[in-house]
């Protein structure tokens, strides 16, 4: 949230620095933007873990082409995947896994070829200061400890499930959490000594959390696929986001938030 | 309360009647959305899944506690706010009733900031006996009371600013001491309101889900609800989910049916 309200901070600083200069080419902008920029707006459902980053993408766009609005929707992707299957007005969908994405595929929702954007991989987050002394994945099969892991039905949960059980490790822990963030929340306050959540989540935490590397042998490479919906009402600007999203632009921006590129 | 009390024949003025068919139709057509939805096939085989049984107990007891102690504590909140004049009294009705505005997944995490193991009283109470509501049952109850016990309060304030105040100074004058005054005659007279309030909590407690995981957690067996049953079960299969929220919806129904016109119609 702190990294949002600075990014957003910093938009406006940008917005008014550009605001100074602008009268000379603005006449030049508007030709462009008749010619063939998109327009309108078009709304992107995205995983909860992309909230900031994908926060930061839209303002950019939105920047970038004057006259467009992107609204953001971010939740649980598997709650997206029932939204959009529901009928929910959705252009763009950024999965956390390529599961639900590869449902929307089969039920015909999705335009084009989903495309894998960014990757994400498992990070231990304790509380600062790592009371409880963890080291490792070992941790997490300790009784003694408050452990927690996102329940088996949410991508965190399945995949924290598959790293566990690469390092050998029968989970003992106190809490399946619904998501990433909720897990992290648990950390924060001190009330977790170690959860499983993303490297992202880990660097969302800020000061509070610290993140534990999990080895590479057992850690599991999370993909992110996005594509435009086949229901958009604006494909000219849903498509157009989705090339921002994979530009090189919008590949800093994800990087910045700890996501690696595919 | 019996049918000679029931004034026969009265008829509402008709520009009501649409309005109240609007309102049922709109609180009653996605239950039957949802009724359409139910895989009846598989129904009785999902229903005896101890899973699921475990997380109706667990249900059930939390609910139920939470009313409990909202009626032991919240009871005596009610007549403090009705019944006392002190400087501030607003505010604090207001204080004590924020849990009903606040998103239940911040109360949540104010719960775990004031009573988890590093929270402002739950740090000293750590230290001291090792003891945590979160990961516990206790922590369901506690999330529950917090976010339905306002209410109750909210309630039986009404129904104790609307009682006929006359009869308790009556009794009073008659001699009766001040506990006897709330105990024979206000608390009968609000009792309706009590049972309303009673009720309202019930309900809001079985169907808490945002405080309840973001304070207590949620593990099969342990902490896991029915709603936090039912939202991981929608994660990956939408059956199960519908299956789950009919029991709850049988539930509520089988306890607030035969309560309703034997306490509430007053």
């Amino acid at each position: 949230m702190k990294m949002r309200l600075a990014a957003a901070a910093c938009l406006v600083l940008v917005a008014a620095a550009c605001g100074g200069d602008d009268d000379d080419d603005s006449a030049a902008t508007t030709a462009t933007t008749e010619a063939n920029a998109p327009t309108g707006s078009i709304t992107v459902f995205a995983a909860s873990s992309l909230t900031d980053a994908f926060g930061e993408l839209a303002d950019t766009f939105e920047q970038e082409n004057p006259g467009t609005t992107v609204e953001m929707n971010f939740g649980a992707s598997s709650a997206l995947r029932e939204q959009i299957l529901a009928g929910a007005p959705a252009d763009v969908f950024a999965s956390a896994n390529t599961s639900n994405m590869d449902q929307l595929v089969d039920a015909d929702e999705v335009e084009g070829e989903p495309e894998v954007f960014v990757t994400n991989v498992l990070e231990i987050a304790v509380p600062a200061g790592n009371p409880g002394n963890v080291e490792g994945l070992d941790a997490f099969g300790d009784a003694a400890l408050n452990i927690g892991l996102c329940a088996e039905e949410v991508p965190c949960g399945q995949f924290g499930r598959e790293a566990l059980a690469n390092a050998g490790v029968t989970p003992a822990q106190d809490t399946d959490e619904p998501d990433a963030r909720s897990l992290l929340t648990k950390v924060e306050a001190g009330d977790l000594d170690a959860g499983l959540v993303y490297h992202t989540d880990v660097l969302a935490g800020g000061d509070s959390v610290e993140g534990i590397e999990v080895p590479e042998d057992d850690n599991v490479i999370a993909q992110y696929p996005l594509a435009a919906l086949s229901a958009s009402g604006n494909a000219e600007l849903a498509a157009a986001f989705v090339d921002f999203v994979l530009s090189a632009k919008g590949q800093d921006i994800l990087e910045s938030y700890g996501f690696a590129a595919p | 309360m019996t049918k000679a009390r029931r004034r026969p024949g009265a008829r509402p003025p008709v520009v009501l009647v649409p309005l109240a068919a609007l309102a049922v139709a709109f609180l009653v057509v996605p239950f039957i959305a949802l009724l359409q939805r139910v895989p009846w096939s598989s129904l009785a085989e999902r229903l005896s899944d101890p899973l699921v049984t475990q997380a109706l107990r667990l249900s059930l007891t939390s609910a139920f506690s939470a009313m409990g102690l909202s009626l032991v504590f919240g009871v005596p909140l009610a007549w403090v706010l009705a019944r006392t004049e002190f400087p501030g009294r607003s505010l604090l009705r207001a204080l004590v009733i924020l849990p009903m505005v606040l998103p239940p997944v911040v109360g949540g995490a104010a719960l775990l900031f004031a009573f988890g193991r590093r929270g402002l009283f739950g740090a000293p109470l750590y230290d001291r006996t090792g003891f945590q509501l979160p990961f516990t049952i206790w922590g369901v109850i506690a999330a529950n009371t917090f976010v339905a016990m306002p209410f109750l309060v909210v309630t039986v304030e009404a129904g104790l600013r609307s009682a006929d105040r006359r009869l308790e100074d009556a009794a009073a004058t008659l001699g009766a001491g001040r506990w006897m005054v709330f105990r024979r005659v206000t608390l009968p007279m609000v009792a309706p309101s009590v049972a309303a309030g009673a009720i309202l909590c019930w309900a809001r407690a079985l169907g808490e889900f945002g405080a309840t995981v973001t304070f207590a957690g949620s593990l099969a067996g342990r902490t896991e609800t029915m709603p936090l049953a039912v939202f991981l079960a929608l994660q990956t299969d939408r059956d199960a989910a519908i299956a789950l929220s009919l029991v709850l919806v049988a539930v509520s129904l089988a306890v607030l049916v035969p309560l309703r016109d034997r306490w509430l119609a007053a």
